[in-house]
């Protein structure tokens, strides 16, 4: 992968002009001031979770903290009870991990191929299947939980791991499989051609050509499992067992709780702690992003 | 990975030394500061009784809890144990024979002697026999009143609702919201049951919500209490809030002089360091009719396969409602006991009240036990409808409030 | 000899077969089984579990004189038409800016994507803080000078729903933007050359060539907003919970409510029953137009 990557260059947008040009300062600016838009709620958060209770309370949500103190942050990670276990989110983060890892890669792994086949392996009724996919894809999941647990409860899967990440890849791949599909048929169909003049097979081909090809839409595709199924509660609870509960089941307990007192600064930074993960994920990945397709790989 | 988790599994059963205690999963949605701790009375007392109690919390009673301790239970893959409202919220589950029948312990323990008020061993009993073991009681009908703003005001602090209407003009005048009111449909709907008691009275109540009379629902006496409701949803007009304790923080923070919430609002006063009678005044039945209505929690646990967890259930059950572990818990959480014969001598002013008013037996059961969630549900709509939208008669709202009633029969 | 040509064609393209297994059996079992159970279950009298006591159309008849659901459809509508034309829009114009090969293009883009990372509930409340009247944004304005500034949209009925748009742009729109450039770094070099020896100009270039060619991109992205629209519950439930009075409430809301916190499982089907067959009015034309004029192979 890394030499075909190698090979790729930058973004492929009109090449830049002078530093200060008047495109540039409208370019700028217009990105500047959207980053305001969504920088403003973090200001929020951020701010919140640095004050105590009672200066919350006063309510001048802009304003920086008089008195900083990091406790709700140590509370969050550490302190905050979810019923009896007084661990906070710390308890459920290895869970969630071990959870994400098989679940992002299964659900990719079996999309990609999927989309890969639709595009140009195509089958008596593939686009049948595939328009039924679509149509999946706008089932909400909470009006499928009680059928997806008796389907699970027959095929002996409920309550382990593996029947969560199972459930991770079925939810997964309507739109996965949108991604990639609509991202390989828009790579060129003389370069399959030739490869299969050169005798390359199904599997040749996806992983010497595609793969290596579709480098920013695997990392779009990452961002959104990775974002979906880090933040997943609902199945995360419900086909698992205590001892092995995502982080998001702490999150939730800190954050939803409906009587006695609500620690806004704690549920803050318990949000911020839990998007951690994903974001740092969306830096690393940024890497691969900004190497685009070169013409010169795909023309060969 | 499988062994991994093995091996901590053992490692976390093995860490108390109690090899050969039966654990028994309890889920609940129990997980705000003032509630784990009440949890963790019951833990520790099922903990020392030599079986071992597996946290299983989660937070948000009903759309979030709910479906997960149903799919659990359907799954085939039950806990041991699972909090419910009592009431009609379990009722489908003990009908398709998923619950454990545990009239013997209570036989064995005596509860139909010694639970008080008897509505609540009466909410957990299906065709003669028990299904849950009742823990705590809650009760809506509350009104919680700032000192201050009527200090300020000069005037004194209501001791009923009808006075707290009068005052009302003068509290606006002073710039300050009458009635703070969250947006959430149940709040809505539990300042409309509390009015129904106080404007209504307590023979019109139970005519409509025990009886079934729907002649007097649609009478001209509730009418009255709607053109009341109309009245009430002018003053928390100006209320800006969502969640409840955002409009009790309005109370504390001497922004509005009053809500209409139930005695779990008591903690949001006693966290601000606020102290009852003198930062805040609290009137259970709205200062009008001393009755409360007696929701709460219970425990149902669910049939299981083995015998031994049976048995733990079992001891789980017995233990809830022995006169210990009531107290302990109750006074953690803040709420009133089920048992009328234990000692709550550490409670509060409000809390006193509360438990002044269940000794007189002036109470009524609570809505969870007379209509099903449906129509509390579509209760809720009506009212949050009614109170927001200040054009919607009080005439139409009784319409639609005796439909609503007629077709949840 | 006919059963050999069947057996060929069972074994043509044997690999992509047993590639799309999954596919197939997930549409089948699932999506398939999921919506025929719903259908089902919509027409009987359930409540807190599945019965098979059929009533007719009641949960129907039911819904449809519901001043909720019919006010739940109306505020979708409003959301669902702005939601869908802004999150494109803007989507689309950040990624071409930030196509400049422009510095700092990882910080930029990390900034976008972060909202889409938190959860729904904090956002919620977040964004119920700062749009509240009393210590957000209106009155951070009134105190500058500007004392008759109004901007209260959650607790103003007719705007609530604009309120909401304004926190679900600030949450998707980064995703999309990362798409919608993973669209155009898949597009070919040489197409910008052949553009610019022509002469044409930049803005030109993405309107006529560029945005023609990104057509599989814009269809996942339609797709993608268009589920999130409609499913669109936790953000009402956090800021807003569906108010004030019903002025926020939205379909999905409906369906939830009566699923779990009713425990209406028939009138929550029923709803949800009517969500699939919009879905389908929308989804079936455009299958045939994709799929109806192409060869299969």
């Amino acid at each position: 992968m890394g030499d075909a990557t190698a090979a790729m260059s930058g973004p492929s947008g009109a090449k830049p002009r002078r530093r200060l040009s008047g495109r540039n300062i409208m370019v700028y600016g217009i990105l500047i001031v959207m980053c305001m838009y969504y920088i403003l709620p973090l200001w929020v958060m951020v701010m919140t979770s640095l004050k105590g209770m009672p200066e919350i309370r006063l309510g001048n949500i802009f304003a920086p903290p008089v008195e900083i103190t990091f406790q709700p942050w140590v509370k969050a990670w550490s302190e905050a009870c979810t019923g009896l276990n007084c661990d906070g989110l710390s308890r459920g983060f290895w869970n969630s991990v071990q959870i994400l890892i098989p679940s992002v890669f299964l659900s990719i792994a079996v999309a990609s191929v999927n989309g890969y086949a639709l595009v140009n392996w195509r089958f008596k009724g593939s686009d049948l299947f595939f328009t039924i996919l679509i149509f999946g894809s706008f089932i909400p999941y909470q009006v499928m939980l009680y059928p997806i647990v008796i389907l699970l409860r027959e095929m002996g899967l409920y309550g382990g791991l593996w029947g969560l990440v199972l459930v991770h890849t079925v939810f997964g791949m309507p739109i996965l499989t949108l991604l990639f599909r609509n991202y390989f048929s828009s790579i060129p169909e003389e370069l399959f051609k030739a490869a299969r003049v050169d005798g390359a097979g199904f599997w040749g081909i996806y992983f010497r050509i595609m793969m290596p090809m579709s480098l920013p839409i695997f990392v779009v595709a990452m961002i959104l499992q990775v974002t979906g199924i880090w933040n997943d509660f609902l199945f995360g609870v419900v086909f698992t067992k205590p001892d092995v509960y995502p982080m998001t089941v702490q999150l939730n307990n800190i954050v939803n709780s409906v009587q006695g007192v609500k620690e806004y600064n704690v549920n803050m930074a318990a949000t911020m702690l839990t998007g951690l993960v994903p974001l740092v994920i969306y830096f690393i990945s940024g890497k691969l992003f900004v190497r685009g397709i070169a013409a010169g790989a795909v023309k060969g | 990975m499988k062994t991994w988790k093995i091996a901590a599994l053992m490692l976390s059963v093995a860490a108390p030394g109690a090899a050969f205690a039966t654990e028994l999963e309890v889920t609940h949605w129990w997980t705000s500061g003032g509630e784990a701790a009440a949890v963790g009375e019951l833990a520790k007392a099922f903990d020392a009784s030599g079986d071992k109690w597996i946290d299983g919390a989660i937070a948000g009673s009903g759309g979030t809890a709910r479906p997960i301790m149903i799919s659990r239970i359907t799954g085939g893959d039950p806990m041991g144990a699972t909090q419910f409202n009592h009431g009609q919220q379990a009722l489908e589950l003990v009908q398709a024979g998923l619950m454990q029948d545990i009239t013997d312990v209570a036989e064995a323990n005596n509860w139909a002697e010694v639970i008080f008020p008897k509505s609540l061993l009466e909410a957990c009993t299906v065709d003669g026999k028990v299904y849950c073991a009742p823990v705590n009681i809650h009760s809506p009908e509350w009104l919680w009143l700032s000192n201050k703003v009527y200090e300020d005001i000069g005037i004194p602090v209501p001791t009923n609702w009808d006075e707290f209407v009068a005052s009302a003009p003068q509290v606006e005048a002073a710039g300050k919201i009458p009635l703070a009111l969250g947006n959430q449909s149940w709040q809505s709907n539990l300042a409309f049951g509390a009015l129904a008691i106080a404007i209504g009275g307590i023979d019109l109540w139970k005519e409509i919500n025990v009886n079934k009379n729907m002649e007097a629902a649609a009478g001209p006496e509730m009418l009255k209490v709607f053109v009341a409701a109309a009245d009430a949803r002018k003053l928390a007009a100006k209320s800006t809030v969502q969640d409840w304790n955002q409009a009790t923080n309005l109370v504390i923070t001497d922004q509005a002089a009053g809500q209409i919430m139930g005695d779990w609002a008591q903690g949001e006063f006693q966290v601000a360091g606020e102290v009852a009678g003198k930062d805040y005044t609290c009137l259970p039945g709205m200062g009008v009719n001393e009755y409360i209505s007696t929701g709460g929690d219970a425990f149902y646990f669910p049939l299981n396969a083995d015998p031994e967890i049976t048995a733990a259930q079992k001891r789980l059950a017995a233990l809830l409602v022995s006169p210990e572990v009531q107290v302990a818990f109750n006074l953690k959480k803040g709420s009133l006991p089920i048992r009328g014969d234990v000692d709550l001598s550490a409670a509060n002013d409000c809390m006193n009240k509360g438990l002044a008013i269940l000794a007189k037996g002036n109470i009524l059961p609570g809505g969870d036990m007379v209509w099903s969630p449906d129509v509390q549900t579509q209760l809720g709509d009506l009212q949050v409808e009614f109170w927001k939208s200040q054009d919607m008669t009080a005439e139409a709202a009784q319409a639609q409030y005796v439909a609503i009633l007629s077709a949840g029969l | 000899m006919a059963s050999t040509v069947r057996g060929n064609r069972w074994i043509r393209n044997l690999n992509s077969k047993i590639a799309a297994l999954p596919m197939v059996i997930t549409t089948m079992v699932v999506f398939v089984g999921g919506t025929i159970w719903t259908v089902v279950y919509s027409f009987t009298n359930s409540k807190l579990l599945p019965r098979e006591e059929f009533v007719g159309f009641a949960q129907y008849e039911r819904l449809w004189s519901n001043s909720r659901w019919l006010q739940s459809i109306e505020n979708l509508a409003v959301y669902g038409i702005f939601a869908l034309i802004f999150t494109i829009v803007v989507g689309f114009v950040l990624a071409v800016l930030m196509d400049q090969k422009i510095r700092y293009e990882d910080a930029f883009r990390t900034i976008m994507l972060y909202p889409f990372a938190l959860s729904f509930i904090v956002t919620g409340l977040v964004w119920q803080w700062i749009l509240n009247p009393e210590f957000g944004l209106q009155s951070i304005v009134r105190s500058m000078g500007w004392d008759n500034f109004v901007f209260d949209p959650l607790y103003n009925p007719d705007i609530v729903m604009y309120g909401l748009l304004i926190a679900g742009l600030w949450q998707g729109t980064g995703f999309i933007m990362c798409i919608m450039l993973a669209g155009l770094r898949g597009i070919d070099e040489d197409i910008w050359k052949a553009t610019r020896v022509d002469g044409i100009p930049t803005w030109k270039t993405y309107i006529v060539v560029i945005i023609p060619m990104m057509r599989p991109v814009f269809i996942t992205v339609l797709v993608l907003v268009t589920a999130g629209i409609i499913k669109l519950y936790d953000l009402v439930v956090a800021q807003t919970s569906g108010g004030p009075g019903l002025a926020s409430q939205v379909p999905a809301m409906y369906v939830y409510d009566y699923l779990f916190t009713a425990q209406n499982l028939g009138q929550g089907l029923a709803a949800s029953t009517m969500m699939l067959v919009s879905v389908l009015v929308v989804l079936i034309p455009w299958a045939y137009l994709e799929f109806g004029g192409k060869k299969h192979g």
